[in-house]
């Protein structure tokens, strides 16, 4: 087992369970800007950033029996929920780790009270952070126009990030785009 | 006009064993093939490491970049003077198609993964950074160049131009389906490209195909899913990738420790340190990586030496199927019977994973895929989205096929000592045997 595996594997049991993939998808992003040290690439799709790497290692995960997915039907469309398994569990108890505990821990909970739909956005605000803050939510209205963010929401989006930044005691790493 | 706007006084082509001919007016694109950072493109093979099982595929990122820059040159003549289309994206379109490969370093996929790099930042700082390319593009405006990078980083605000270069029909799969084949050898990867060339029309934020070419869609959508399965995700090639990534991580932990290397790992040291330099990044290609696989084969750290064997002289790894049946005790077992024979499962003991959804379509409110349907234009200029019209590539479509496979050193099973222990190992990878493939 390989000690990205096992990250992941932490950042869940953290969570207690993550609802929905792109959910999934935009914590990890967000943890490592937060400079969590998560491996997994990334790069801008739809829903803005987006892994291909995380998918394959979720799984892997499955096919070993240490994470559970279960596919729900909701409304008319298929959501995914995602727990460490006992298995999984006893696994990482075992398994030796560097892993900020404390910090992710308060990080991950955070972003998982938060909707699918507004870590979309604070991902794509943070895949932008080399640009000044206009041009950054410019950015926003241009690429995720679909969605109709309000001024209200990305208002709460940059409050987020403050927080994550300041409160968590992470060291934000900023040229991290992928 | 802007100086990056000049034509050549006469046309200029290379000769292509895929599109016969890649022809050059613009003295843009011209000026940017000659730069240094285009011409290492050359050095860097197209396919990785698939030549150790397909022994044709020796191209290289050059080749397919000035595929691509045709292909697009191609869609751009259709596109001329239809509605959507903006004539003043041209030389934008054609920069992005040639470059966009830029950043891709020597065996990209195994570096990225042990020194967490990414090709895609490579590509912006070599397009953005002080380089002869960034130099070239500025002469059609100082923000020019950051208009190629956002096109390539599909952050650009004008979707259409995007979805020219990267979506689930563009011009950069469509180059390299056809040229892979070709390089390999393999008779899947074909489908009418002039076809689909002339039913591509441009529309708000997508390229669409006109109904009447449903057909030539489908064959490309088929020649996609067996390439990905018959050359991409190959069983040998994934072992050669395996073993690669394991070279560079023995290489980062001995250099972490200490280790005195008889030809020291120089040309890597800014990824040891997080310091590299875009001038560093750029002396890297495949024939530095091979010089010191080629002398690490004679090192005194027994793994490394052995590692870098395997690979020069083609001694693969074996592989067995990793699926939901491989119990996580046995894994256990296994990690802990190699460690007693005296084999670090770390790098003899490697699960690697391939995936791949051959055409996905957009369903509001699903969280699965990340990727923009294709369109087809119906006669009343409707659009249907292609699986509601086409019954194969409904059969496909959103279906994901995975593959894990757990790759070992078959033949150390075979070697005296440890016998108990191997047997055991055998005892446990056997049950999982049923589709080893013997194939070296």
């Amino acid at each position: 087992m390989l000690p990205d595996h096992a990250k992941i594997m932490t950042l869940l049991n953290d969570a207690g369970e993550i609802v929905g993939r792109k959910k999934l998808q935009k914590i990890v992003y967000i943890g490592k800007k937060m400079n969590l040290p998560l491996q997994e690439k990334y790069t801008f799709h739809i829903y803005g950033p987006y892994s291909e790497e995380l998918t394959l290692r979720i799984e892997e995960l499955c096919s070993l029996g240490l994470v559970t997915e279960i596919k729900e039907e909701k409304a008319g469309y298929y959501q995914y929920r995602y727990t460490l398994t006992e298995n999984g569990e006893s696994f990482l108890e075992k398994f030796p780790m560097t892993w900020p505990k404390e910090q992710a821990l308060g990080i991950i909970q955070l972003l998982n009270e938060y909707s699918s739909k507004f870590l979309e956005l604070v991902s794509t605000m943070l895949y932008f952070d080399e640009l000044p803050k206009n041009e950054v939510e410019n950015k926003v209205h241009t690429l995720k126009k679909s969605q109709n963010y309000s001024s209200i929401d990305i208002q709460a989006a940059w409050e987020l990030i403050d927080t994550l930044k300041h409160k968590h005691g992470t060291r934000y790493d900023k040229d991290r785009k992928s | 006009m802007k100086t990056g706007n000049r034509k050549l006084q006469e046309e200029k082509v290379f000769k292509d064993p895929v599109h016969r001919y890649i022809h050059v007016r613009d003295e843009l694109i011209w000026d940017l093939i000659g730069t240094k950072e285009f011409q290492r493109l050359r050095r860097i093979r197209q396919l990785g490491t698939t030549f150790l099982t397909f022994h044709g595929a020796e191209h290289t990122r050059f080749n397919h970049s000035l595929g691509v820059y045709e292909i697009m040159r191609r869609i751009i003549e259709v596109f001329e003077g239809k509605p959507y289309w903006q004539h003043e994206e041209r030389l934008l379109c054609l920069s992005a198609a040639l470059l966009h490969d830029i950043g891709h370093g020597p065996f990209s996929h195994s570096f990225e993964k042990v020194f967490q790099t990414d090709h895609e930042w490579w590509t912006r700082k070599i397009i953005t950074g002080d380089t002869e390319v960034h130099h070239v593009l500025t002469r059609m405006g100082k923000d020019f160049p950051q208009k190629v990078a956002d096109v390539i980083e599909k952050t650009y605000p004008n979707k259409l131009v995007v979805s020219m270069i990267s979506s689930q029909i563009d011009a950069d799969r469509m180059d390299y389906l056809q040229r892979d084949a070709f390089y390999t050898g393999v008779s899947y990867g074909h489908f009418d490209m002039e076809r689909i060339l002339r039913v591509m029309r441009p529309r708000e934020d997508q390229v669409v195909i006109k109904n009447t070419g449903m057909h030539a869609v489908e064959d490309y959508i088929m020649s996609r899913y067996q390439m990905y399965w018959q050359v991409y995700f190959h069983p040998v090639t994934r072992s050669a990738e395996v073993i690669l990534s394991k070279i560079l991580q023995r290489v980062k932990h001995l250099q972490a420790s200490g280790y005195s290397f008889k030809q020291p790992p120089l040309h890597f040291q800014g990824f040891f340190d997080k310091k590299l330099s875009l001038d560093d990044y750029l002396q890297l290609d495949e024939s530095v990586t091979l010089f010191y696989f080629q002398m690490w084969q004679k090192e005194d750290d027994a793994t490394l030496s052995d590692l870098c064997q395997r690979f020069m002289n083609r001694h693969l790894f074996k592989y067995v199927e990793f699926d939901q049946h491989f119990v996580m005790n046995e894994w256990l077992k296994l990690q802990e019977l190699f460690r007693k024979a005296g084999m670090d499962p770390e790098y003899y003991l490697v699960i690697d994973s391939s995936s791949d959804l051959p055409y996905d379509f957009y369903r509001p409110g699903e969280e699965d895929e990340e990727r923009m349907p294709i369109h087809l234009l119906t006669p009343d200029k409707k659009l249907r989205e292609l699986s509601r019209e086409s019954d194969i590539v409904e059969a496909i479509s959103g279906k994901k096929r995975t593959d894990h496979k757990l790759y070992y050193p078959k033949e150390w099973l075979d070697t005296p000592g440890y016998e108990n222990e191997k047997q055991q190992i055998k005892d446990i990878l056997q049950v999982h045997d049923g589709k080893t493939d013997t194939k070296q």
